[in-house]
C-alpha cells in the first residue's frame, strides 16, 4: 500500500472512531440541559438527579470526543499537506473559528458545570450546560461548513495555484454545509433520545428507580420521535441538494447507470461496477428515483455511465452505505413511535419491547456512520468536489511513517473505544445517586 | 503594522499562551510520581488541574487552527515534516486526557496505577516533544525547496533540540509545582513550594545554557543585533525568572506562578521574534524557509480572521479568568469526596 491509501485509511478510521463520541455529545448535552432546566423550573429533585446521572455518561463520552478530535485537525497538516496548502485560505479559517468561537466555550463550561454544582446558583449552573450544548452544536456547524466546502466549494477563486477566498459570506451560507449540519445534528439528537430510552429500559426492565427512569424515558422518547422525523425530512432535502450539485454521488448512491427520465428505483439491487450495471435488480418502482431526487417523477437523472470512469465514486460502498442508512432510519422511526406510545408507563410495557429498546441503542450510531460513509466515499475521487482530487492532496511521507502511525491509531483507538463502551455500560447500569 | 506581521505576532502569542496554560498541567503530571505519597495526594494533584486542563488544551487547537488559517503553507510543511514527533505528541495528549476521566471510574489499584503511568507519559512526552520541536524550529529544520524534511526523528534530536526539550520539561515541572502549591494547603503546599525551590536552580542553569547555545548554534540573535531595542523582549523571561524566585521566597505561590508564566511565555516569544519573518526556517537554504511572505493566507482571510480573533480571544480570556476565580480555592480532602471529583 502507498502513502495515499494508508493516509486515507488512517483518516477514515480516526474519523469513524471520533464520530462514535460526537453524536452522543451533541444529543445528550441538549437532553441534560432540558432535564436541568426542568429542575430549575419545578424544583423537582428527580430532575437534578437525572441531570447528574446522564451528565456522568455524557462526560465519559465527552473526554474521548475531545482527544480524538485533536488528531483530526492535525492530520490535515501531517497527511494532507498539499490539500492544506491548497484550501487553507478558506478551510483553515473555518477550523480556527470553530476553536475560538465554539470549542473554548464548550471545554471551559463543561468543567465549570462538573465542578460547580455547589459553587454556582442553580440558574447559573443550568446556564453552563446550555452553553455547553449550544457550543457543541455550534462546533458542528463550523466543522460542517468546512466539510460543505469540500463537498460543494463556493466563495472562492483559483489564484496563485490555490483556492483563495472571494466571499466569506458565500462560504458561511453554503446551503450544502447548512443542510449537512441540520441532517447531522438532528440525527445526533435522535441518537441521544434513543440512548436515553435504551438505558432507561435497562432499569425499567428491573423495575428499579421506576419514577426516575420513566421521567428520563419520556424525555428520550420525545427526542427520538421528533428528531427521527426531522432527520428524515432534512435527509430528503440533502438528497435533492446532492442530485443538483453532486450528480455522480447520487448515481452511485442508487447504483443508477443509464441516464434517463422517469428513473426507477429497485427494492433489491446488487451493483456490478466492472460491467457498468447491476448484476441483480428486483422490485422496480417506476419514476421514484426521479421523484425522490428532483421532486418531479419525469425529471432526468444522470447515470454513472455518463461520467468518465476516473470521476466515479466507489459504487458498491456508497450504494450499500446509503441503503443501510435509509433502512436503519426507517427502523428508528418505527421504534421511536413505539417508545412515544409507551412513554407514560414504560415500566408496564412488555419486557420484549424494553429489551428491543436496549438492543437498538447502536442502531442510530450505525445509521449516522453509514450516512457519513455516503457523504465522504461518495465524494471520491475528489477531496474538494470538482477542483482537487484526493490523490493530489496527500503529503510526501515515508511509507513506514504512515504505516506505523496507522497501526498505532488502530491499537490505541480500539482500546479506547472498548474502554469507553465498558465504562459507559458500567455507569449506565448503576443506580442513580 | 501590516496584516502578515500582526498575524505572526498573534501566532507567537497563541503558542506562548498554550505553553503557559497547559504547561502547569504537564508539570503536575511530571512531578507527581516523585511527589505524591498517597492516593489522596495523587487525587489532590489531579483535581488541582481538574477544572482547567480541558480549556487549556483548546489553546493548542487554536494555535494549530490559526497556523492553518493564517499561514496554510507553514501549517502544511511544518506538520508534515514533523510527522513522527507530532503523532507522538497527539497520542501522549490522548493518554493524558483520558487518564483524568477514567482513573476514578473503576475501584482497583491496578487500574489506577495504569492511568497514573499514562498520565506521567502523557505529560512528560508532550513537554519534551514540544521543547524539541520548538528548539528545532528556532534553529531551522532541514526542509528542501519542496517543503520536504531531509532527515528523520533523529535529525531533530540534535544537542540544541535536546536542550530545548530538557528546558521545557524543567520549566513545566517548576511551573506545575507552583500551581500545585497555589491549589493546595498545609503540608502539600509547603512541599510543593520546596520542590519548586529545588527546581528553580535547574531551570536557571538550563535557561542560561539555552541562551548560550542559541547564541553559538543558531541565528536567533540576528534580529536582536539589527534592532537592539528588541533585547527588551529578553527582559520578560529574565524578570520572570527573578520574580518567580522572589515571590516563592515570600510564600506567594500564585504570584510566583505568574513570574514563571512570564518566564515560559517570554522564552517562547524570544524564539519567535528571533526567527521573524520566518515561521519555519530552513537550515538548508534561507530561500526554502516558510515565511510570512511565502506562506500566508490572502489579506481578505487575514482581515476576517483578525476580526474574529479580536472579538473572541478577549471573550475567551474573560471567561477563563472567571473560571480560574471561581475555582481558586485550595483542593482539600473534603473536596475529594465531591462525587464529580477526579
Amino acid at each position: 500500500m502507498d502513502v495515499l491509501m494508508l493516509s486515507r485509511l488512517q483518516f477514515a478510521f480516526a474519523t469513524f472512531i471520533h464520530f462514535i463520541f460526537v453524536p452522543l455529545t451533541l444529543g445528550l448535552s441538549l437532553i441534560v440541559a432540558v432535564m436541568e432546566t426542568k429542575y430549575v423550573r419545578t424544583g423537582d429533585e428527580t430532575y437534578k438527579r437525572m441531570a447528574k446521572f446522564w451528565g456522568k455518561l455524557f462526560l465519559i463520552n465527552f473526554a474521548l470526543g475531545v482527544v480524538t478530535g485533536i488528531t483530526l485537525e492535525f492530520q490535515f497538516g501531517t497527511n494532507w499537506s498539499r490539500y492544506s496548502e491548497f484550501v487553507g485560505d478558506i478551510f483553515g479559517s473555518l477550523l480556527a473559528i470553530e476553536a475560538t468561537a465554539a470549542f473554548f466555550l464548550e471545554s471551559t463550561f463543561i468543567a465549570v458545570w462538573v465542578f460547580g454544582w455547589e459553587k454556582l446558583s442553580p440558574k447559573l449552573h443550568a446556564v453552563c450546560i446550555w452553553l455547553v450544548a449550544f457550543a457543541a452544536n455550534l462546533s458542528a456547524l463550523w466543522i460542517l461548513l468546512a466539510n460543505g466546502f469540500m463537498q460543494h466549494p463556493v466563495g472562492y477563486v483559483i489564484r496563485n495555484g490555490r483556492a483563495e477566498l472571494s466571499s466569506f459570506l458565500e462560504v458561511v451560507t453554503n446551503p450544502y454545509g447548512w443542510n449537512e449540519f441540520f441532517h447531522t445534528v438532528t440525527g445526533a439528537w435522535a441518537l441521544g433520545g434513543f440512548f436515553v430510552v435504551g438505558v432507561s429500559s435497562i432499569h425499567l426492565l428491573r423495575k428499579s428507580n421506576v419514577d426516575f427512569f420513566t421521567k428520563s424515558f419520556r424525555v428520550g422518547a420525545a427526542f427520538a420521535l421528533i428528531f427521527s422525523i426531522v432527520v428524515a425530512l432534512v435527509g430528503h432535502r440533502q438528497g435533492n441538494i446532492v442530485a443538483e450539485v453532486q450528480p455522480a454521488k447520487l448515481a452511485a448512491m442508487e447504483s443508477h447507470w443509464e441516464t434517463q427520465k422517469n428513473a426507477p428505483m429497485y427494492l433489491l439491487a446488487v451493483p456490478d461496477p466492472a460491467n457498468e450495471g447491476n448484476s441483480i435488480q428486483i422490485g422496480r418502482i417506476p419514476s421514484i428515483l426521479s421523484l425522490m431526487a428532483f421532486n418531479d417523477p419525469s425529471a432526468e437523472v444522470k447515470g454513472l455511465k455518463d461520467f468518465p470512469k476516473e470521476d466515479r465514486p466507489p459504487v458498491t460502498l456508497t450504494f450499500s452505505a446509503f441503503r443501510l442508512m435509509v433502512g436503519l432510519g426507517t427502523l428508528m422511526l418505527v421504534l421511536a413511535v413505539l417508545a412515544f406510545i409507551a412513554r407514560h408507563h414504560p415500566a408496564e410495557s412488555s419486557p420484549k419491547l424494553l429489551k428491543a429498546f436496549i438492543w437498538t441503542i447502536p442502531v442510530p450510531y450505525i445509521a449516522l456512520q453509514a450516512g457519513w460513509a455516503v457523504a465522504e466515499v461518495g465524494r471520491q475521487p475528489w477531496i474538494v468536489y470538482g477542483i482537487m482530487r484526493t490523490r493530489d492532496a496527500v503529503s510526501t511521507l515515508a511509507v513506514e511513517q504512515v504505516a506505523i502511525s496507522l497501526v498505532a491509531f488502530f491499537v490505541v483507538y480500539i482500546l479506547l473505544a472498548a474502554l469507553d463502551i465498558f465504562l459507559l455500560a458500567k455507569y449506565a447500569r448503576k443506580d442513580p445517586a | 503594522m501590516d496584516l502578515g506581521t500582526t498575524w505572526f505576532i498573534l501566532w507567537g502569542v497563541l503558542w506562548a499562551i498554550y505553553f503557559v496554560l497547559d504547561g502547569f498541567d504537564f508539570g503536575i503530571g511530571i512531578i507527581r510520581p516523585f511527589f505524591s505519597k498517597s492516593d489522596v495526594e495523587t487525587r489532590i494533584m489531579y483535581n488541582a488541574m481538574g477544572p482547567f486542563w480541558d480549556g487549556n488544551e483548546v489553546w493548542l487547537i487554536t494555535a494549530g487552527g490559526v497556523t492553518f488559517a493564517a499561514f496554510p503553507k507553514t501549517y502544511a510543511v511544518m506538520f508534515s515534516s514533523l510527522y513522527t514527533p507530532l503523532m507522538l505528541l497527539l497520542f501522549a495528549l490522548i493518554l493524558r486526557g483520558v487518564t483524568l476521566e477514567f482513573r476514578s471510574k473503576v475501584d482497583s489499584e491496578g487500574w489506577r496505577k495504569l492511568w497514573d503511568a499514562c498520565n506521567f507519559l502523557g505529560s512528560f512526552l508532550p513537554a519534551l516533544l514540544l521543547g524539541v520541536a520548538f528548539a528545532n524550529i528556532f534553529k531551522g529544520v532541514p526542509i528542501d525547496g519542496n517543503g520536504i524534511l531531509q532527515g528523520n526523528l533523529l535529525t531533530l534530536l540534535n544537542p540544541y533540540g535536546l536542550a530545548g526539550g530538557l528546558l521545557f520539561v524543567a520549566l513545566f515541572a517548576h511551573h506545575g509545582a507552583l500551581w500545585l502549591a497555589f491549589k493546595s494547603e498545609g503540608d502539600i503546599r509547603a512541599r510543593a513550594l520546596g520542590l519548586a525551590g529545588k527546581l528553580w536552580p535547574v531551570v536557571a542553569v538550563l535557561v542560561v545554557l539555552f541562551l548560550v547555545m542559541s547564541w553559538t548554534m543558531t541565528q536567533l540573535f540576528t534580529n536582536y543585533l539589527v534592532n537592539p531595542i528588541l533585547f527588551a523582549i529578553l527582559l520578560v523571561p529574565v524578570i520572570g525568572l527573578i520574580l518567580t524566585y522572589t515571590y516563592r521566597k515570600q510564600g506567594r505561590p500564585l504570584a510566583s506562578w505568574v513570574g514563571s508564566a512570564l518566564l515560559i511565555g517570554g522564552a517562547a516569544l524570544f524564539g519567535v521574534v528571533g526567527i521573524f519573518p520566518a515561521l519555519l526556517p530552513s537550515s538548508l537554504n534561507p530561500a526554502y524557509s516558510m515565511t510570512i511572505e511565502n506562506s500566508s493566507s490572502t489579506p481578505l482571510t487575514l482581515s476576517i480572521m483578525l476580526g474574529v480573533a479580536l472579538v473572541f480571544v478577549p471573550i475567551v480570556i474573560i471567561y477563563q479568568v472567571w473560571t480560574l476565580h471561581t475555582f481558586r480555592h485550595p483542593v482539600t480532602k473534603e473536596d475529594l469526596e465531591y462525587e464529580e471529583a477526579y
